[in-house]
């Protein structure tokens, strides 16, 4: 579709939202990621069946670990849209983009010593 | 029934075949004797034993033997409760014989509510034996004499045995059945939770009487009344094992502002009447809890007064 | 299995918080089993620590291993080099792990990751409940596969006590009155009768009241 999206966006392709494991999600943030969000087919709709669903607890139990560490569970997400929405992709990553702003860079980059 | 097992009132009031009344008192939550003192003078001579409960929900309070020694050195006759939730059977033994030496004689085992209800959530459980092991273990110390592991006791305590029967309690078609074990384990007097519904509680001693228990032990029922509608919507849903109809709360709605703890007192008075006529039922044990002082107004009311002298 | 839940993040960091390196030691026994200690969560808990702490601006370096269990001495044996090479290392086996560890490796400390609960089973993955309580003395087969000390809240033999209402046990709706369903069962079967017989009171010297345990199989001691 040629539309664009914001460029500090990296993207990781997986076959199904399903193989996101919670692993992944706090390696993000502990490598200094402002924000990672996971995108998966809508709910009912998960070519796998329920990987998206399975996406969706995990994301929550990393959002509870980041509450209980003191950082914005807000970093964290997921959304759901089907394979053929390009525009509502652009606009998630529009979205997380803003967010991360908002919020500040994350907490957890590394302090460089004075 | 022939002999006396302890010579207490109440046993001797059943055993001459009066309609039995018994009371309920709560020890305070302090060593405050003259608070205890208040509570219990309502009771005295309007009920033939008072119940002296132990911790109630797990809540800590006076001990119920020192409660019930100081009711014995004011004139009145305790019930003295023991639960298995606390003690030991070392400490049970040992806190039967300390209240027979201090005069009491009425004894009721029951298992206790859990500690997760009361105000020290946190404390270890102890359940060492159960209600019915407890009951069984009070008639060995009274009737041979001997301690749980068959020592010889030193004066043995010659108690009157009661413990507790909840008809409303699940599964229902058991409850009888429980209540017979009790009573087969040594249980001379049952007090049955309150009873809000009468349906249940007829079938419930129907099937009690064809089994002949009530000739085995002497069974009171118990009641509570309804101060409020607030007080009976409560224990419809948050007390387990509690029983009260729909029917009931919509009775003391329908009795106007300011007019339901009459509507409630007459209840219970209907109740007293059923009772009084019902196969089976050897009296009333009346828990009006923190309302002692409307008990002998009930008692006079329900032409349960004057009790009898033994 | 033997179930645990971990600790909160915030507990352990307080333990380490004076540690710069140190080895998380995972357990494929139980733990993994109850998805609580296994080389996944080793891992889970490994990044929260270093999170925590890149967070605070001390990192902390932190190794993993997972090794097939805590509980035998030629296991523990397998560790001898590497458990020295940091400032602590957390066990994330069962309570067993970090007292054998600490037995073999006097000279480091151990941490314990989980909050070890019960003996017991999975109803369905990720929901795991209570049914042993190791009394040393098991009844069961006087109430149809049912144990009573361990899944009666007040462990009675003759119950169910005034409180067992729908089935459910008075301390909460989410626990069943393991007494309705052994009452139930018996009457389905016609074996009410087992009920109503007066049980003898529990011998507690074989349960964690007499004191800790040990099991000697004369056979196999060489």
């Amino acid at each position: 579709m040629r539309l664009s999206y914001p460029s500090n966006v990296k993207v990781i392709q997986v076959p199904c939202t399903g193989r996101v494991d919670i692993i992944h999600l706090l390696k993000a943030v502990e490598d200094g990621a402002d924000a990672v969000y996971v995108a998966g087919c809508m709910e009912g709709e998960c070519h796998f069946l329920v990987g998206n669903l399975k996406a969706k607890k995990r994301v929550q139990y990393v959002k509870k670990v980041l509450q209980e560490l003191g950082i914005e569970p807000e970093r964290v997400e997921m959304f759901n849209l089907s394979a053929g929405e390009g525009p509502r992709f652009a606009e998630i990553a529009r979205e997380m983009v803003d967010r991360a702003k908002a919020l500040g860079p994350s907490p957890v980059k590394m302090k460089k010593a004075a | 029934m022939s002999d006396l097992k302890s010579g207490s009132n109440l046993e001797k009031v059943l055993m001459a075949g009066h309609f039995a009344l018994t009371g309920e008192c709560g020890p305070p939550k302090g060593a405050n004797v003259e608070h205890l003192k208040e509570k219990f003078s309502h009771l005295k001579g309007v009920v033939d034993a008072v119940n002296v409960t132990d911790n109630q929900t797990a809540v800590v309070r006076m001990s119920s033997w020192a409660a019930s020694a100081l009711m014995i050195q004011n004139g009145v006759e305790p019930n003295f409760q023991m639960v298995c939730r606390d003690r030991n059977r070392l400490a049970m033994q040992s806190d039967i014989l300390g209240a027979y030496a201090m005069g009491v004689r009425n004894m009721l085992c029951l298992s206790g509510d859990h500690q997760t209800f009361g105000n020290h959530p946190q404390a270890k459980n102890v359940y060492d034996i159960d209600s019915m092991q407890l009951i069984s273990l009070v008639k060995k110390m009274r009737d041979e004499g001997k301690f749980l592991n068959d020592e010889d006791i030193d004066g043995p305590p010659k108690m009157f045995i009661g413990a507790a029967a909840n008809p409303f309690a699940d599964p229902f078609e058991f409850r009888v059945h429980r209540m017979g074990m009790k009573i087969a384990a040594g249980a001379d007097f049952i007090q049955t939770q309150c009873i809000y519904n009468m349906d249940k509680f007829r079938a419930f001693m129907k099937i009690a009487v064809d089994m002949g228990l009530h000739e085995k032990a002497y069974i009171l029922a118990g009641i509570t009344p309804m101060k409020s509608v607030g007080m009976a919507q409560y224990m419809a849903k948050s007390v387990p094992g509690m029983d009260v109809p729909e029917s009931l709360i919509k009775r003391l709605r329908g009795a106007g502002k300011g007019k339901v703890a009459e509507e409630g007192i007459q209840f219970a008075i209907e109740q007293i009447q059923e009772f009084k006529e019902m196969k089976g039922i050897a009296g009333i044990h009346l828990m009006a809890i923190e309302w002692e002082h409307k008990v002998p107004e009930i008692a006079e009311r329900a032409g349960l007064l004057p009790r009898p002298k033994v | 299995m033997i179930i645990a839940d971990r600790k909160p993040a915030g507990e352990l960091l307080e333990m380490v918080k004076d540690c710069n390196r140190i080895l998380i030691l995972g357990c494929k026994g139980c733990v993994t089993v109850c998805n609580v200690g296994g080389t996944k969560e080793v891992g889970v808990l490994a990044s929260i620590l270093k999170i925590a702490r890149n967070k605070e601006g001390r990192p902390l370096q932190v190794d993993e291993k997972t090794i097939e269990r805590q509980c035998d001495p030629e296991y523990i044996a397998q560790v001898k080099d590497l458990v020295g090479q940091y400032d602590a290392v957390i066990s994330m086996a069962c309570g067993v792990g970090p007292q054998f560890l600490s037995e073999a490796y006097p000279d480091q400390r151990f941490f314990p990751a989980l909050n070890t609960t019960s003996f017991g089973g999975a109803l369905q993955h990720g929901i795991w409940s209570e049914r042993c309580a190791g009394c040393g003395t098991c009844l069961i087969h006087h109430f149809d596969g049912m144990c009573p000390i361990a899944r009666c809240s007040k462990s009675l033999l003759h119950g169910p006590c005034g409180g067992s209402a729908r089935g459910k046990c008075e301390i909460s709706k989410e626990v069943d009155c393991i007494w309705d369903m052994i009452v139930k069962k018996k009457m389905e079967k016609g074996r009410l009768e087992d009920l109503t017989k007066m049980k003898p009171n529990k011998d507690w010297r074989t349960a964690r009241d007499g004191g800790p345990r040990k099991s000697v199989r004369e056979e196999l001691v060489q």
